[in-house]
């Protein structure tokens, strides 16, 4: 009996023992919970104690873009003038792509994402190019079927015109696109307005000074919408960066530098060889070399000239007029410097040595005493390190570009008590945004979001789908031809930008400081 | 309970940590993606490199396929989490936590001549320690621990008594 009893008590004890190890998870599960639970509250105090000192707690940051819809409205016909790869692009964003394109985007599964894109109810209806290759390029392009919500019926037929004064007198053209080399920017732009079309003209708006007196004039005495070509400020981490500055959290700006790295043949400009190494196509049979030198003058036709015009300072301003005005227009969105006080620019053609004009090497800077601040542009085209576009300010510098992020000064006045108290840290950034990674304020900033913000992109994120930012530019100035609104790269911040380009330029060529007078509006 | 004969205390005390540790670092994985506020895959996946980079950037592209992938993620992280923890159908955890791992580790291996912009973990070269967690799971599946020491031994139990019954 004795031992019976023994036996059911030792297995009862067996049993509860191996009851309690098969349950071995559950202490285990409520540590998990109770340690995650006190991270959690951790990192949300941390945050929100910065959040709260930098004045940020009830910042109202759009996450995503209020986009309003560009399609409402009657159908507006769009005509072409030039269509080389630049029209390509802003087609694309208009919603018509060349077959061969489709073709590659649906090879690499890219198809899908441009598809989604919003149909602006536009047709492509004119081309005008002075190569029959890149017109009929463009008339594939106008034609084709495959676009963003279908076939609409809207794909009205599309005609070439042998010149661009044709074009615009074509009273069936509502607007004009305007993608040529810009030694035709400013006077097609004039002529466009005057024949009654809105316009969206690529940088750079001009080329000289008369050009751009004369450009500004005409569209600012019209009711023509004006849109220059700039689409990163369309990145809805503008937006939040206008807010940053707003909230004065980089206290004063002194200084704002601006940059561009490039090392490639092609981002020097020299594009006439394909990838073979074999000329591009083209020669005078089949490009009409006259018009487009326009009032430039004479030289011979070389695929050289043709395809890598940027290289002379006949057609264009180099670098300035290629690359500085968007930098340009991106700070003016952002702080509205307006016209500079005076520029001095130098440089010199040091790794390219062809026949280029245009200087490799090149600084600017600007000042603008009465806001008591530089802004400068420094650019190679011999070496891809990225050197940024950053905001230095007493308290905290912001470098803007696809993401953005604001670094607190180790010896910042107002953040003088946190940075003692370690509460900021002035060697990572203190608040980053990454648009593409939902758009939120990451005030303790994650490793990933620092590594990010470097990075400069070509999409944003809207309701969290990636859109190419000249979808959004173009569709801006659709938006404003239909409802009288304002275009955000409108011909006031045209003519800035412009005034400072030919500045630079002036200042480059001549070998000397140049100024603004404010008076005469005049550069002296 | 032939389990307990094979293993000595001190192989099932390691077998077990290992089992809990595992499982806490994948649920927390689980976890910290679910508090993030929208959270997206597409980060770790556009630095996709080697064999799976094709595929990554196709989910990228196509925001239905990574609405699921990133659910997915989420809640397979922490299911797998639990399942180790718990002992509970720890065997069907631990596999599918080594096939998640190894497909992770794929997105992103150390090879040699592959750079990330993303900071990694230590220096390695071919293998890493999502390479060697996903090795692990792969014991843990080899050595199971669960019915011993985990939710599984009501399951197997339950079995044992069924086959005793059909008898």
């Amino acid at each position: 009996m004795e031992d019976e009893q023994k036996d059911m008590n030792e297995n009862r004890s067996v049993k509860r023992r191996t009851l309690l190890k098969a349950l071995i998870g559950i202490p285990v599960l409520g540590y998990f919970a109770a340690e995650t639970l006190r991270k959690f509250n951790f990192d949300r105090a941390k945050k929100s104690r910065v959040i709260k000192e930098l004045g940020l707690d009830d910042l109202k940051i759009p996450k995503v873009l209020t986009s309003s819809s560009g399609k409402k409205g009657d159908l507006i016909r769009v005509g072409f003038i030039g269509f080389g790869n630049r029209a390509h692009q802003l087609s694309n964003s208009l919603g018509f792509m060349h077959p061969d394109k489709v073709k590659s985007k649906e090879e690499d599964g890219s198809l899908a994402e441009w598809l989604e894109q919003e149909d602006l109810n536009v047709a492509i209806t004119g081309i005008c190019d002075v190569y029959d290759l890149h017109a009929e390029r463009g008339l594939a392009t106008a034609h084709n079927d495959v676009r963003p919500g279908g076939v609409s019926g809207q794909n009205l037929s599309a005609k070439r015109y042998l010149s661009y004064q044709d074009l615009l007198n074509d009273k069936d053209i509502d607007a004009v696109v305007i993608a040529t080399p810009d030694h035709h920017h400013a006077k097609i732009t004039s002529e466009a307005v005057k024949a009654g079309k809105h316009v969206y003209c690529e940088k750079s708006i001009c080329r000289t000074e008369e050009e751009l007196y004369e450009v500004y004039d005409t569209v600012r005495n019209s009711d023509r919408v004006f849109q220059l070509g700039h689409q990163i400020t369309q990145n809805v981490v503008f937006q939040q960066a206008r807010e940053i500055i707003k909230r004065d959290i980089l206290g004063k700006i002194t200084l704002i530098e601006t940059t561009t790295n490039r090392n490639t043949a092609s981002g020097a400009w020299i594009r006439h060889l394909d990838d073979d190494g074999n000329p591009k196509p083209g020669d005078e049979n089949s490009i009409d070399w006259l018009q487009w030198l326009g009032s430039r003058p004479y030289k011979p036709f070389t695929t050289d000239r043709f395809y890598n015009w940027t290289k002379w300072f006949d057609y264009d301003m180099g670098m300035i007029g290629q690359l500085f005005t968007h930098e340009f227009d991106a700070v003016n969105q952002l702080l509205r410097i307006g016209i500079p006080t005076s520029a001095v620019a130098s440089g010199g053609i040091y790794y390219w040595k062809d026949n280029r004009e245009i200087p490799d090497m090149l600084n600017v800077a600007f000042e603008y005493p009465e806001k008591e601040m530089t802004l400068t542009y420094s650019a190679s085209l011999s070496s891809s390190r990225q050197r940024g576009r950053v905001f230095n300010g007493h308290d905290a510098s912001m470098e803007l570009g696809g993401s953005l992020s604001v670094t607190a000064d180790g010896n910042s006045s107002r953040y003088k008590e946190y940075l003692n108290k370690g509460l900021i840290d002035p060697s990572v950034p203190m608040i980053s945004i990454n648009p593409m990674s939902g758009g939120d304020i990451d005030a303790i900033t994650s490793a990933t979001e620092k590594y990010y913000a470097s990075r400069g992109l070509t999409t944003t994120n809207i309701n969290g789908r990636r859109v190419d930012v000249t979808h959004l530019h173009i569709k801006e100035w659709i938006y404003a031809i239909r409802n009288g609104s304002q275009t955000s790269a409108n011909i006031e911040r045209a003519f800035e930008e412009g005034v400072a380009c030919v500045m630079a330029n002036k200042s480059y060529q001549e070998k000397r400081r140049v100024e603004w007078d404010p008076i005469n509006r005049r550069i002296v | 309970m032939k389990g307990t004969k094979t293993f000595t205390t001190f192989q099932l005390t390691t077998l077990v940590l290992l089992r809990l540790m595992i499982g806490w670092q994948i649920l927390y994985e689980g976890i910290s993606k679910l508090l993030i506020p929208n959270w997206s895959s597409a980060v770790f996946l556009r630095e996709s490199q080697w064999v799976l980079s094709g595929f990554s950037n196709w989910i990228i592209s196509h925001d239905g396929v990574l609405q699921v992938v990133n659910f997915m993620n989420i809640w397979g992280l922490i299911a797998i989490g639990l399942g180790l923890i718990l002992g509970l159908f720890t065997r069907v955890a631990a596999i599918a936590g080594a096939t998640l791992i190894f497909v992770y580790f794929l997105n992103s291996p150390p090879l040699l001549g592959l750079e990330y912009s993303l900071p990694t973990e230590g220096n390695c070269l071919i293998f890493n320690k999502t390479l060697i967690e996903a090795v692990g799971l792969l014991i843990l599946v080899a050595f199971p621990t669960s019915s011993i020491m985990g939710l599984d031994m009501f399951i197997s139990r339950f079995k044992k008594s069924k086959i005793k019954k059909e008898e």
